[in-house]
C-alpha cells in the first residue's frame, strides 16, 4: 500500500482535481438558484445564468439609456486609472524610501519608525481626515490606495535591501564606487524584481482600498457600480462585476510575473523556476 | 481504481445536493403557520419606538397575548436589513415607501405595509453652502446616497423650480461619510436625512433650500411584513400593531412615562431628549391608529406611489424586465396603481383599523 503522501495524481488527474471545486460551486449555485427561482420567478438573490448574460450585454455592450456611455467600459477605465496611479505612485515612493532606508543610516533613523507607525494605522479609520484634506475627488481615492499599500512596500523593500550580502557592498567600495554608484549599479538592479514581487503581493489590498474609496463617494468605477446596484439587490450585475474584478486582478498579477521573468531571469532562476 | 473514483463521485453528488438543500431551505419557503418571528429595525427617528418596544417588554407582552414569539433585531446597515428581509431572513422590517417598492416588491417578494408610522415632514433636505436658494443648485455637484429617498427628494425639488437631474451632477456618497465630506471644499451641495441633516445645517454658512415638508406625505416610513407570512399568521400582525400603538400612546403623552420613553429612544439613537424632540418635530408621527388609517385611505397615497413608481422606473429600479412604471402593482385602499395581476406592495389598513377600534 502506497502511503497517501506519496501518491501523485496524473497530469490530467491534477487538472481535473483543480477544476473540481469550481464545478462543485457552480453546481451548488445552479441547484440553489433554480430552487429559489421556482418559488419566486422575480428572485434577485441568486439569478439565473440567463439574467447574468442579459446583465453583461446591458452593462458591457449597449450604451446606457441615461448617459449614452458603455457602463462596464467606463467603470473599468476609471477604476484602472485610479488603481494604476495609486499602485504606481506607491511603488515609486516605496522604492525610493525603501532603498534609501536600507542603505543610508541617516535616512533610516528618522524615517523608519515613522513608516512603521504609519503602516500600522488602519487607513479606513482615518477616512474623514483624508476627505477634509484631499476632498472627495480622484485625489482622495488615489491617496487612500497609497496610504494603504505604500508603507508595506517601503518596509518590504527596506528589509530586502538590508538582506543584500554585505560582501557585495564592500567589494563595490574597494573598487572605488561612490554611495550613489553603489545604490544605482549594485542595489537597484537586485531590488527591482523584489519590488515587482511586493507590488504583486499588495495588489489585493490595493483593490480593496479602491473599492472602498469608490463605495464612499464616486460617480463611476467598478466599486461604485457594485455599491449602487446593491441598493436594489441587482445580483445579476454584482456577480459578473465581481468576476470581472477577479479577472482583471489575475491578469495584472500574471503580467507582472511575466514582466519580472522577462526582465530578471536570473532572479527567477535562483528561485528554482517555480517561484510564484 | 475506477471503483474508488465512482464512490468518490457518489459522495460528491450527495454532498452537493445536501448543501443545495441547506441553502434553498430558507425560512421564506415555509409560509405555513409558525410561532417564531423576527423583526429588523435600523436607527431612524420614526423607528426608534421598536427599540423601546423590545427593551420595555411591550412587544413580549403583546406576543404572549397572541401566543407567539417576536425577536426584535437591530441591524446597523439600513439597505442590508431590507436585503435580508427580501432574502427571507426577517419576517418584518422597517423601510420607506420607496425602498419597499424598489427592493422587496421589485424582487417579487409580496410585501404588506402593516403600519404606516409617519411621514418625513422636514427630516430630509437639500443643503447648499453659502446664502443660496434652490435655483443656485444648477450646475453643482450634489453629494447624496444615490437611488435613495434623498435622490427622490432632490428630483422633486428640481422639478419644483423647473429643472431636472440633468442640470446637476449627482455624486453617490455613503451616508456614513456625508457629514465629513461636507467639511471638504469640493463638496458644495448635499441631500440627506436626519440626524445627518441637522449636523450639516448646524455648520456655519449653509442654507437648507428644499426639504420634505414641501412634499408632505411623500416619504413615508413603514413597517413592512411579508404578505404570505402575514396571511398565514394574522397573530403576528395583531401583536405588532397592538405593541406599536401602545408605545405611540405613551410617547404622545406629556407625563413622566412619555419623557422616559423618549429619553430612552434619544439615547439609543445617539442624541439627547432635546435633539430627539427636534427630529420628532420634523416628522409627522401618526400617534393614533385613526390618523394612520385616514392617511392610508386618502387618494393622495396612490398619487404619491405613482410618482415614486415613475421615479423608480426612470432610474431602472424596477428591474430590467419592467417595460414601464406600472409594471409592479401597488394596492391601496383607494385603488390599485399599476398592474393588477402583479401586485407586490400592499397598503393594508386592516390591522391599524382594529387598533383604532380597540379590537386588539
Amino acid at each position: 500500500m502506497t502511503r497517501i503522501i506519496n501518491r501523485q495524481p496524473s497530469r490530467y488527474g491534477r487538472l481535473a482535481l483543480g477544476f473540481l471545486p469550481f464545478v462543485i460551486l457552480l453546481l451548488v449555485y445552479i441547484v440553489a438558484s433554480d430552487a429559489r427561482l421556482a418559488e419566486n420567478s422575480a428572485d434577485k438573490l441568486l439569478p439565473s445564468f440567463q439574467s447574468f448574460a442579459d446583465a453583461v450585454v446591458r452593462m458591457g455592450f449597449e450604451p446606457s439609456k441615461r448617459t449614452g456611455e458603455y457602463l462596464l467600459l467606463n467603470d473599468t477605465l476609471s477604476s484602472l486609472q485610479r488603481l494604476m496611479m495609486g499602485v504606481g505612485l506607491s511603488a515609486f515612493i516605496g522604492l525610493v524610501i525603501g532603498v534609501g532606508n536600507g542603505m543610508v543610516p541617516y535616512m533610516r533613523s528618522p524615517l523608519s519608525p515613522l513608516v512603521t507607525a504609519i503602516s500600522l494605522i488602519p487607513p479606513m479609520a482615518i477616512l474623514p481626515i483624508l476627505f477634509i484634506i484631499f476632498g472627495l475627488g480622484e485625489l482622495s481615492k488615489v491617496v487612500l490606495i497609497v496610504i494603504g499599500i505604500c508603507p508595506i512596500i517601503i518596509r518590504d523593500i527596506q528589509l530586502r535591501t538590508d538582506d543584500l550580502p554585505p560582501e557585495q557592498l564592500i567589494k563595490a567600495q574597494t573598487l572605488g564606487g561612490s554611495s550613489w554608484q553603489i545604490i544605482v549599479r549594485v542595489v537597484l538592479p537586485q531590488i527591482m524584481p523584489r519590488l515587482i514581487e511586493a507590488v504583486r503581493l499588495t495588489l489585493g489590498s490595493a483593490w480593496l482600498f479602491l473599492i472602498a474609496a469608490e463605495a464612499i463617494a464616486a460617480t463611476d468605477g467598478l466599486g461604485y457600480r457594485i455599491f449602487l446596484v446593491r441598493r436594489y439587490m441587482a445580483m445579476d450585475v454584482i456577480l459578473p462585476y465581481v468576476l470581472w474584478i477577479t479577472t482583471l486582478a489575475f491578469a495584472m498579477d500574471w503580467s507582472l510575473k511575466r514582466v519580472s521573468i522577462l526582465l530578471f531571469p536570473w532572479y527567477h532562476g535562483t528561485q528554482g523556476g517555480g517561484h510564484d | 481504481m475506477m471503483h474508488s473514483i465512482r464512490s468518490i463521485m457518489r459522495t460528491l453528488t450527495l454532498t452537493v445536493s445536501m448543501i443545495a438543500l441547506l441553502i434553498t431551505t430558507s425560512p421564506a419557503a415555509f409560509a405555513a403557520e409558525k410561532t417564531d418571528f423576527k423583526l429588523a429595525w435600523t436607527i431612524y427617528v420614526g423607528w426608534m419606538p421598536w427599540d423601546y418596544a423590545a427593551a420595555s417588554g411591550i412587544v413580549d407582552k403583546w406576543a404572549d397575548k397572541y401566543g407567539i414569539n417576536i425577536d426584535i433585531v437591530q441591524v446597523n446597515d439600513y439597505v442590508e436589513s431590507i436585503n435580508q428581509y427580501t432574502a427571507g431572513q426577517f419576517d418584518a422590517t422597517v423601510m420607506t415607501n420607496m425602498d419597499a417598492l424598489t427592493i422587496p416588491a421589485a424582487s417579487g417578494v409580496d410585501s404588506t405595509a402593516l403600519i404606516v408610522g409617519d411621514f418625513s415632514n422636514g427630516n430630509d433636505g437639500v443643503v447648499l453652502k453659502g446664502d443660496k436658494t434652490l435655483k443656485d443648485i444648477a450646475g453643482q455637484q450634489v453629494n447624496l446616497v444615490e437611488l435613495s429617498v434623498s435622490h427622490y427628494l432632490l428630483a422633486r425639488g428640481l422639478e419644483s423650480v423647473g429643472m431636472s437631474e440633468k442640470d446637476v451632477k449627482v455624486v453617490n456618497t455613503s451616508d456614513a461619510d456625508l457629514v465629513a465630506a461636507f467639511s471638504s471644499d469640493t463638496v458644495t451641495a448635499v441631500t440627506t436625512w436626519n440626524p445627518l441633516l441637522s449636523e450639516i445645517t448646524a455648520q456655519p454658512n449653509t442654507s437648507e433650500v428644499f426639504d420634505s415638508s414641501m412634499i408632505p406625505g411623500e416619504i413615508i416610513d413603514l413597517l413592512v411584513v411579508n404578505t404570505e407570512t402575514l396571511e398565514a399568521n394574522p397573530k403576528l400582525g395583531k401583536a405588532l400593531t397592538g405593541a406599536w400603538y401602545e408605545i405611540m400612546a405613551t410617547m404622545s403623552g406629556t407625563d413622566a412615562a412619555a419623557t422616559e420613553a423618549k429619553t430612552f429612544m434619544a439615547e439609543a439613537s445617539g442624541t439627547d431628549l432635546a435633539g430627539y424632540d427636534a427630529q420628532l418635530a420634523s416628522t409627522k408621527m401618526f400617534y393614533t391608529a385613526a390618523e394612520a388609517v385616514a392617511f392610508t385611505h386618502s387618494a393622495d397615497l396612490m398619487a404619491t406611489m405613482q410618482k415614486v413608481s415613475e421615479f423608480s422606473f426612470d432610474h431602472g429600479l424596477l428591474g430590467e424586465g419592467a417595460p414601464d412604471a406600472t409594471f409592479i402593482g401597488i394596492e391601496t385602499p383607494s385603488g390599485v396603481y399599476g398592474n393588477t395581476s402583479n401586485v407586490k406592495l400592499r397598503f393594508n389598513p386592516a390591522y391599524m383599523e382594529m387598533a383604532a377600534e380597540g379590537a386588539l
